[in-house]
């Protein structure tokens, strides 16, 4: 909403401080100011001249030579308007001033004719679209002065930031209130300059009323609740006077006639929308507001533009078809144009929600419409109908004839709200007392009818009987004005909290300190993905290229690892915990899993003097898993080798992890070349998924084991394994066989080459035995060792070495 | 034509003190020559040196100009003499001076960082954490939050749908009533977590960024708990200078509502210091009592309050960081910098 500080100061006499100044105090109250312009911001250098002569240039049919006075000498300037009125003033941009778009005036001769200047258009100015001539300032004025002044162009443009509850807010007159409600002043409506008093009657009647063959009916009276039309004869369209268009730049509004001028000046005044139709272009002289009819598809709008209209929006009508949507804009067929001399004006209650949905679906919004889906006061429209009325007698000219039809099928009724005193308390934590509450609130428009028993009974004024129809929205209005930086900020004792500690944010914390422990980075990517990577659609995405929720995390960290190696990092190992979406039933929200992955990149170690660097390997990325999986699912749980869960990774260099309950939770291993577009000289990618439990369980107590009171004997087995017998069935063998005493097993060295039969390898396992109670001898050890090569031998055919 | 007979001393000494110096057998030695002539209060040349005012005026310059030569060429044998005598620098091949073996340094994201700083802030205050689902129903994202679907207010968080009436959450706020639902008073939570706005990418939007909710609801909770714990969060996080200033605004789920500005007073190196513009941090209120009965509560027995705010701009505000779609990059060399 953009608020001229002028108009402001018309309405509340009385209202002092700078632009800013009001800005602050406006912003203390709930309106924030998001900025202050001013419509002669770039102007300054803009003088008045006054044209003493015009005659034609010798030497070009279209341009003139103009002598004019700029206030303290006369120059001459050449001029190419059709029209130069001797004696008129203009706006002079004298040689050196610079105009909006940094068009520098300079010193000229045009056809051989110097030209010292240059009188401007409002389009020259930005100050409007007519480009056809110069400004022509109608008045009476001092060649030389300030242009800004002159005008009235040295207003200040608030724009105010209004909350979608505040409706009341959308027009300087609910501006002001706020700025009065905190000092002396009052609201009062400034004087309209030549504008008669009036005194109209008002025809009232339901559902249609008609006078001198002027009708208006309501046929929906569920969206349109009372409907004021005037009539006004002998109207003489043009540009408005300056005090009216001064008023409407100063609130960011362009002039366009007098007529439409009148509307919008109620409009931004009083926040009640106006329109005027073309009375002689309404079939049969009547409106009627009805839904639109099944066969009307199409209505063109006064923007030229061509909208679908659908039953469920109401229009207002003539005799013979659609001539506006109602409360959003008017048609094309009912505009007020240069040739108009009779109007009837609109002044009407239109139902929010409905402007809201239809405004939607046309999917535009208007002034009007911002304001009627917000509310627009219903108590208030017969001031704005002869405040409308008053600014079109006084600038077009005419006269009402009749009264006001005023068709009226739902009279507005205020509401009372009672207001406890205790729970004013109750809610903001210091006692009110009744005066001081009405105090507070009767600026406002509330009026406080009586009170029983520490209840207030408040009368809700029309404007604020959107927003404030229970006692809460009282007691926000008594904390509003009273002022929110008055209540103290004492920490008062407070009950612990009956919400546990979520245990997935505590299991998500220890995974993070873990991973970054292993050295990786944390990344946060958004869950959008393209097709292909999630089966989770976005009805109304705003880019095509990721309309789809991700179902897993992998292929988004992928896309950032390549990000990365574009930029010439060679070392990335990133991870992220995020959510997985998964399509549910027909019409659910989907299933949500939340997810861990990591992908890594690049040298195993840093780069250092002493070692050579070496790539990362399906041994890092294994062992990154199983700690992960381990912390998340408790130390049974288990990878193995086994095939990918997706094609993300490549076959047969990859893991499955399975929780203690044995289901597969995750999987790892080198990211398939498909699944990437690396650089050539880039490493191979490695990469891990796991899915979190929903709940994860409170990590076990660690319950100590005590350390060992006799000492260990080791026996290290070189095994010659065949090819076709892993090494995970041989330690399960060992670990079976070799008796309760073998504390620990560990392979330390395979070999494959000059010594070793084909088709076998060596493996060299180390085995560490211990016995809780006694010193092992080594005669038992070595029986216990000759137990476990026999079955070695005999079931995986696996010998020992030498 | 002045004297030149201290010139001429001086040349003696040198050639004496060099000497001495390359002939000292050991380091002990060595520091003995040090002592003898560069010694602060009885070596030979620091007491020409000083002594230099006692000459007449024109002969200073060139003594002085001499005596320092000397002293310069004495300390550079006296360095190049302990070098030789204290053995090679590598002596078993162990130069201390190469660089160390290190391992790869990780970090949290920064938004991360930013998210863990708030809660630790507030666990101290007594709040747990709480989260529900990023895909919800308009239900929990609109009306039981008092946010008819047909009211502009709904228009202000542009939804991102997925069928009927199912949606990615725009804001933290469902965590609100799915936790009312789930538990019984007191409850003092906070929920961080993802939110989805149908936003293009700029400098301060993203279709999706991390939000923090937080919730209080209890008997007896007023306006004065709620400005108190908002101040005290703001003081710990920012600084025990900073200003807060609660400003009336309007959320659908909260009455009264407030927006939170801070000013925060930032000191210079040199000592200085002044003051930010004020920085809008989050907005907040008391929770509306159609929500507190929408959760099955009586409102006439609970109150609350709640908050919601972004870690993200506040990470971007406390890092200079001035495009929000930096966070998403996740450019090592970005990340690395928050390795702590």
């Amino acid at each position: 909403m953009n608020v001229s500080t002028r108009w402001l100061k018309d309405i509340v006499p009385g209202l002092q401080g700078t632009p800013e100044e009001i800005s602050e105090h406006l912003a203390l109250r709930g309106a924030p100011v998001e900025g202050i312009t001013s419509p002669g911001d770039e102007l300054g250098d803009i003088i008045i001249g006054r044209v003493v002569k015009a005659v034609q240039h010798p030497n070009a049919d279209r341009l003139r030579v103009c002598e004019v006075d700029n206030g303290t000498e006369t120059v001459q300037i050449v001029c190419g308007a059709p029209v130069v009125k001797d004696g008129a003033f203009y706006p002079l941009a004298p040689v050196g001033a610079v105009l909006p778009g940094d068009f520098k005036i300079k010193k000229s001769k045009i056809r051989g004719e110097v030209s010292q200047g240059m009188l401007c258009s409002a389009k020259e100015l930005g100050l409007g679209d007519d480009q056809d001539g110069i400004l022509e300032l109608v008045g009476d004025f001092t060649p030389g002065a300030s242009f800004v002044d002159s005008v009235g162009l040295d207003d200040a443009t608030l724009d105010v930031e209004v909350t979608a509850n505040r409706g009341d807010l959308l027009s300087h007159v609910g501006v002001a209130r706020e700025l009065a409600s905190e000092g002396e002043g009052r609201v009062v409506l400034p004087e309209l300059p030549g504008a008669p008093e009036i005194a109209p009657e008002y025809a009232t009647a339901s559902p249609e009323v008609e006078h001198n063959g002027v009708s208006v009916r309501i046929d929906a009276p569920d969206l349109c609740s009372r409907y004021l039309g005037a009539v006004i004869r002998g109207v003489k369209v043009g540009p408005s006077p300056a005090w009216l268009q001064e008023r409407l730049r100063g609130a960011g509004s362009r002039p366009i006639n007098n007529v439409v001028d009148a509307t919008n000046y109620v409009l931004l005044e009083l926040g009640q929308p106006m329109h005027a139709f073309d009375l002689n272009r309404l079939d049969r002289q009547s409106v009627i507001v009805r839904r639109a009819a099944a066969d009307e598809r199409t209505f063109v709008t006064l923007d030229d533009e061509t909208r679908e209209v659908t039953p469920d929006m109401l229009l207002i009508c003539d005799g013979a078809g659609p001539v506006a949507i109602a409360g959003v804009m008017g048609g094309q067929n009912s505009e007020v144009d240069d040739d108009t001399t009779d109007v009837l004006l609109e002044c009407a209650l239109f139902e929010p929600k409905s402007t809201r949905a239809t405004r939607r679906s046309l999917t535009m919004s208007t002034d009007a419409s911002y304001r009627y889906e917000r509310g627009v006061d219903p108590e208030g429209m017969q001031r704005a109908m002869d405040r409308c009325i008053r600014v079109i007698l006084a600038t077009a000219g005419g006269e009402l004839t009749g009264p006001i039809l005023d068709c009226c099928p739902g009279p507005f009724e205020s509401t009372v709200v009672d207001l406890r005193l205790a729970r004013i308390e109750r809610v903001l934590g210091i006692p009110f007392e009744s005066g001081y509450v009405e105090s507070l609130i009767a600026p406002l428009g509330f009026a406080v009818e009586g009170e029983t028993d520490g209840v207030l009974h408040v009368r809700v004024p029309g404007f604020r009987s959107y927003d404030v129809t229970r006692e809460v929205d009282l007691i926000e209005e008594v904390a509003r004005t009273h002022g929110f930086d008055k209540f103290p900020e004492t920490l008062g004792p407070q009950r612990p909290s009956a919400v546990p500690d979520h245990p997935l944010f505590q299991l998500e914390d220890r995974l993070r300190s873990a991973l970054v422990g292993h050295g990786l980075f944390e990344a946060q990517t958004p869950a959008f993905c393209p097709e292909g990577e999630g089966d989770v659609q976005v009805a109304n995405p705003l880019t095509t290229t990721e309309p789809f929720m991700r179902r897993a995390i992998m292929p988004s960290l992928i896309r950032r690892v390549e990000y990365n190696l574009a930029r010439g990092n060679r070392d990335v190992r990133l991870f992220e915990l995020g959510t997985s979406f998964r399509k549910a039933g027909s019409g659910e929200a989907p299933l949500e899993e939340s997810h861990l992955a990591a992908v890594m990149t690049g040298r195993r170690e840093p780069p250092h003097w002493s070692r050579e660097d070496q790539p990362l390997e399906a041994w890092d990325i294994k062992a990154l898993l199983t700690d992960t999986a381990q912390r998340t699912y408790g130390p049974s749980a288990s990878v193995e080798p086994g095939e990918p869960l997706s094609d993300t990774l490549e076959s047969g260099s990859s893991f499955l992890v399975r929780s203690s309950s044995g289901e597969v939770v995750g999987h790892a291993g080198r990211v398939a070349a498909s699944a990437c577009d690396v650089p050539v000289w880039a490493g191979e990618l490695w990469a891990f998924e796991l899915t979190l439990p929903a709940h994860p369980p409170e990590p076990e107590p660690v319950t100590v084991t005590p350390l060992p009171h006799f000492p260990a004997s080791e026996r290290d087995l070189a095994l010659l394994v065949p090819d076709s017998v892993t090494a995970g069935s041989v330690t399960e063998a060992i670990q079976r066989y070799a008796g309760r005493d073998l504390e620990h097993l560990e392979i330390f060295d395979l070999y494959k080459g000059d010594g070793v039969p084909e088709g076998l390898r060596s493996l060299a396992f180390r085995l560490r035995f211990r016995s809780p109670t006694r010193t092992l001898k080594d005669k038992q050890v070595d029986k216990s060792v000759a137990v476990v090569l026999k079955r070695l031998e005999e079931d995986l055919g696996v010998e020992a070495r030498g | 034509m002045s004297d030149s007979k201290p010139i001429e001393a001086l040349n003696a000494l040198e050639a004496e003190a060099l000497a001495a110096a390359e002939s000292a057998p050991d380091a002990e030695a060595l520091e003995a020559v040090r002592v003898t002539y560069l010694g602060r209060s009885e070596g030979r040349i620091s007491v020409i040196l000083r002594g230099l005012g006692q000459l007449p005026a024109e002969d200073r310059p060139a003594v002085g100009q001499r005596a320092n030569q000397v002293k310069a060429a004495l300390a550079a044998v006296l360095e190049a003499r302990a070098g030789a005598l204290s053995g090679p620098a590598v002596e078993s091949g162990l130069d201390l001076t190469m660089p160390g073996r290190p391992r790869w340094q990780g970090g949290l994201h920064p938004i991360t960082q930013a998210i863990d700083e708030i809660w630790h802030i507030f666990r101290d205050l007594g709040f747990a954490r709480a989260r529900g689902p990023e895909a919800d129903t308009e239900w929990y994202n609109f009306e039981a939050l008092n946010t008819p679907l047909d009211h502009p207010a709904a228009d202000e968080q542009d939804t991102l749908y997925l069928v009927d009436s199912v949606l990615l959450r725009s804001h933290t706020s469902p965590v609100q009533m799915r936790t009312m639902e789930a538990n019984e008073p007191p409850i003092r939570i906070i929920a961080p977590g993802w939110v989805y706005r149908r936003d293009t990418y700029d400098a301060t939007h993203t279709p999706a960024f991390m939000q923090i909710e937080g919730l209080v609801i209890d008997e007896d909770i007023t306006f004065i708990d709620f400005k108190a714990t908002l101040a005290e969060f703001a003081r710990r996080y920012w600084g025990p200078d900073t200003q807060i200033r609660f400003r009336p605004s309007f959320f659908p789920f909260t009455e009264p509502s407030a927006e939170v500005d801070v000013k925060r007073v930032i000191r210079r190196p040199d000592g200085t210091q002044y003051e930010t513009d004020w920085l809008e941090i989050m907005g907040s209120g008391m929770v509306d009592p159609n929500v507190i009965a929408n959760a099955g509560y009586d409102p006439e027995r609970y109150t609350g309050w709640a908050f919601g705010m972004g870690p993200g701009r506040i990470a971007m505000l406390k890092h200079g960081v001035d495009d929000l779609r930096t966070f998403f990059e996740n450019d090592v060399r970005f990340l690395g910098q928050f390795a702590q």
